[in-house]
């Protein structure tokens, strides 16, 4: 539907409505800090955003572009064309450190960098991924697979706490 | 255009590798011998889904023809199904599961390490994302390869027959036709050789690990890229298909 209305915000504040939006699977982040939305551009009164998913089967993808249509759609913009991007890749580097302390305190230990394995066999990850409850070393992975393909399920062999590392990618 | 015919072709065969591969190990959803390994299996399997999802979006677009992803995963019979005869094996035992995904989760990460540096964007965007996913395939499926092999004395006899059972169907994996012979020469298809000769190392590797012996090479099953496939494909797609056979165009 063509929607006549012209679009009176700016770049910066159509970038600071989407940061508002959660990460429908780990809501203390939002999608902009997840580094997901890689461009977003205002051209004959039509927003496009540039969407580059995590993983290539994670069904949150669904969900984030339905928001983005939904939270502009409140400031008044209708116009909107999303596109997915697929290169470059998505990877882990793209969070912010102000994002990984906030996954921590969420519960989720927050990926460490340069971790990414040069070789792939055998190599099940850093070495030490730090407990986010007490903080010990002294943690094992229990399986390479989370809740969700973008994480890790660890334990703590101190505290005992199991809990879910955001892998590398 | 026969360029692009030879593209559409390739693009089904990559697909559909991806769609069966998710769709047998979805099977193992609520199945998995612990908690962890459901979760794993599945996790892969949405991997495998979200890859097909892109190429059939992709196909859709070239093809332009009004159809949709949906379309093809759904409305398709056997003989228009160019996957790899390995991927529609059937799940049998955890042995059975864990080797045919070693030997194709082997096949694809060297696939997809060649295949991102095609000359094709979106084949090179493709590889170049899904890579980081199969690294993590591969070294499930490796390491539960060695746990086995080098585990007890049973599940050493049992992992060894389920490689035994599936190496006819590895050959075919790395099978071309003229079409993709096009594509190679075109920069657009990586070299099946070097595959082979990267895939064959890490299978040595995963083996000599696991003390397992690696078959010899006899008669190899072939046919995919003909659609000709072993009578379980059709099981699985009446299951797959079943929703909307019946319903067409039932949507969430």
């Amino acid at each position: 539907m063509e929607d006549n209305t012209e679009i009176k915000h700016t770049v910066d504040e159509i970038w600071a409505i989407l940061d508002t939006i959660p990460d429908p699977e780990v809501p203390a982040i939002s999608i902009v800090e997840l580094g997901v939305i890689r461009k977003v551009k205002i051209e004959n009164n039509v927003v496009t955003v540039n969407i580059t998913p995590t993983y290539s089967g994670c069904p949150a993808t669904e969900r984030f572009k339905q928001d983005i249509r939904d939270f502009l759609k409140i400031e008044g913009i209708e116009n909107i064309e999303l596109i997915m991007q697929y290169s470059p890749a998505w990877t882990t580097n793209w969070l912010t450190d102000e994002a990984k302390e906030k996954l921590r305190i969420y519960g989720i230990a927050p990926p460490i960098d340069g971790t990414e394995d040069k070789g792939f066999l055998f190599q099940s990850g850093p070495k030490v991924v730090p407990c986010v409850k007490c903080n010990s070393d002294d943690t094992e992975v229990t399986s390479q697979f989370g809740s969700t393909a973008c994480k890790a399920l660890y334990k703590c062999n101190n505290c005992l706490e199991p809990f879910e590392y955001f892998k590398c990618i | 255009m026969i360029e692009n015919d030879n593209l559409i072709h390739y693009l089904f065969r990559l697909g559909d590798n991806s769609l069966i591969l998710g769709q047998r190990l979805a099977e193992w959803c609520s199945k998995g011998p612990t908690l962890e390994e459901d979760v794993a299996l599945t996790n892969i399997s949405l991997d495998n889904f979200g890859q097909a999802r892109m190429i059939f979006s992709h196909l859709a677009e070239i093809e332009n023809n009004g159809k949709t992803e949906d379309d093809y995963a759904f409305k398709r019979n056997e003989r228009e199904f160019y996957n790899a005869l390995i991927v529609e094996r059937p799940n049998g035992h955890f042995g059975d599961t864990i080797a045919r995904s070693f030997l194709f989760d082997a096949f694809q990460y060297h696939f997809y390490k060649e295949l991102a540096k095609s000359n094709n964007e979106f084949l090179a965007a493709l590889a170049a994302k899904s890579v980081k996913e199969v690294q993590y395939h591969v070294r499930h499926s490796g390491e539960w390869v060695v746990r086995l092999g080098d585990g007890t004395e049973e599940s050493k006899e049992k992992i060894q027959e389920s490689i035994d059972d599936l190496w006819e169907y590895t050959g075919d994996m790395f099978v071309t036709d003229t079409k993709i012979d096009e594509l190679v020469k075109a920069g657009i298809a990586p070299d099946y050789k070097l595959i082979k000769e990267n895939w064959t190392k890490t299978v040595e590797e995963v083996f000599y690990r696991a003390t397992l012996k690696k078959p010899e090479d006899g008669y190899m099953q072939n046919g995919s890229l003909d659609g000709r496939h072993s009578e379980f494909l059709g099981h699985l797609l009446g299951d797959m298909q079943y929703l909307q056979r019946a319903y067409p165009d039932a949507e969430w």
